[in-house]
């Protein structure tokens, strides 16, 4: 059976595979790719092995920051990464869920002192009933990630 | 025992363990019976209350006079650079390279562990927001062993505003330690957060929740109340709330003999004041013992050796 690639190959840069399908455009918006002066090729719902259908982000010569990676991680947490070069996969893993979070987010509780202060926020993760809670170092305040991404 | 407070910022309750809790307690309690007036001799503390607390800024400033130490702050911050714009960042940087502790009190939750970041010297966290006071649970849990005599499975109602208390959360959890059954007696608008919930289930720790005083009483060993306060509800649901959680003489009718009952304080109508006069009324104790507490925390932080 003839295989035919659904989206095109590029010859350098990061290839964002195994996004839960209706997720790729969250990611475009989390990431400010389209902000970026890089060629974008994206791929909704296709057919995939592992979950049914996925999505695909495709990002011409441009690798994806720490800070990139930990929030994919947040809300794409079976998504893995491909790092391309020459059309070849050269670097490939998975996201997993990072122990903190150094200024990705603003607290969602307005009272927290780093809304006035000169100071990243930082938040702990754990996972709690399907949910990923995010608990602020200063305030000490827990929220669901979808409170703390809202904002 | 090990100091392990020695030269530590006091944040949050969380920050302690077992043995943390059981050194200030120690601690607090000889310092009660004998007296130690030398132990911050040549010391110089910071009492920045950036919100004004009449009664733990009170308390603290005993503590370090009693210990022999010296004090220099403020009662409120409108007198100072904050009210000019300057950063609490920057305040604590200054003021702590004048002194060797830094106590503060700071209306924004967060505020004392940032403090922490730019301090010199151990910051004493005395209440940011609703978020923490770590000192406040020291003294509840030096006043529950002080009257129970132990602290180990110890039953505790807590009742009234369980939502917005954060000495009752910082007090649940603290108790956490120490294997405790807890009974929440709240209206629904004001009861315990889940997230507090959801810790107390990670641990393992077994709770109810109850609608009377009355039929809670005659089960545990302490009823730790705090106010309903009026402005969260409408005068006729306020009426209708407030009657329900309102401890008098005859909700302790079937009280066991060693119930004590401890409040935070300033209490408003929440206690009658008839119960003052019964053997189970504990919160006049607890507030004098929150200078011994303090006079712990202050003397771990400033000395290896106690």
């Amino acid at each position: 059976m003839r295989k035919k690639l659904q989206v095109e190959a590029i010859r350098q840069g990061t290839v964002i595979d195994h996004i839960p399908a209706g997720q790729g455009i969250k990611i475009l918006d989390r990431l400010q790719l389209l902000d970026s002066n890089a060629s974008i090729t994206v791929g909704f719902n296709l057919p995939s092995k592992d979950q049914s259908h996925k999505d695909i982000i495709k990002v011409t010569s441009r690798m994806l920051t720490e800070q990139e990676a930990n929030q994919l991680a947040l809300f794409a947490p079976t998504a893995t990464i491909n790092v391309i070069d020459n059309y070849e996969v050269v670097d490939k893993f998975k996201m997993a869920l990072p122990e903190s979070l150094q200024g990705a987010f603003s607290c969602p509780n307005s009272n927290c002192i780093t809304h006035n202060e000169p100071v990243d926020t930082h938040f702990s993760l754990r996972e709690h009933k399907g949910d990923v809670r995010l608990k602020c170092r200063y305030c000490e305040k827990s929220f669901s990630k979808d409170i703390v991404a809202e904002l | 025992m090990e100091n392990r407070l020695y030269k530590r910022d006091i944040i949050s309750i969380a920050d302690f363990n077992r043995n943390d809790l059981e050194l200030v307690l120690e601690t607090a309690a000889e310092l009660k019976n004998s007296p130690r007036p030398d132990l911050l001799k040549g010391k110089v503390i910071a009492s920045c209350f950036f919100e004004a607390s009449t009664r733990t800024r009170l308390s603290f400033e005993t503590a370090v006079q009693r210990l022999g130490g010296t004090l220099i702050g403020f009662s409120d911050a409108g007198n100072t650079s904050a009210k000019k714009g300057e950063t609490l960042a920057d305040s604590v940087n200054i003021i702590s390279s004048y002194t060797d502790a830094f106590v503060m009190r700071h209306p924004q939750e967060g505020a004392a562990r940032l403090a922490s970041e730019f301090s010199s010297v151990p910051v004493i966290n005395g209440g940011d927001g609703s978020n923490q006071h770590p000192t406040q649970t020291l003294l509840d849990l030096f006043s529950i062993r002080e009257c129970q005599d132990k602290l180990d499975g110890l039953k505790v109602a807590f009742v009234g505003d369980l939502k917005y208390g954060r000495t009752v959360h910082s007090l649940a959890q603290a108790l956490c330690h120490f294997g405790a059954e807890f009974t929440f007696i709240a209206p629904k608008a004001l009861a315990m957060p889940d997230y507090i919930l959801e810790e107390l289930d990670e641990k393992g720790i077994k709770y109810r929740f109850s609608d009377s005083i009355e039929e809670t009483a005659p089960q545990v060993d302490i009823i730790y109340m705090t106010r309903v306060q009026k402005e969260r509800f409408d005068e006729t649901e306020y009426k209708h709330i407030a009657s329900r959680y309102i401890l008098d003489v005859d909700s302790l009718k079937e009280a066991k003999d060693n119930l004590k009952i401890l409040h935070p304080l300033p209490r408003v109508d929440e206690i009658a004041v008839e119960v003052d006069k019964t053997p189970y009324a504990y919160y006049f104790q607890q507030a004098e013992n929150g200078v011994y507490a303090r006079q712990a925390l202050l003397a771990l932080v400033l000395n290896e050796v106690v």
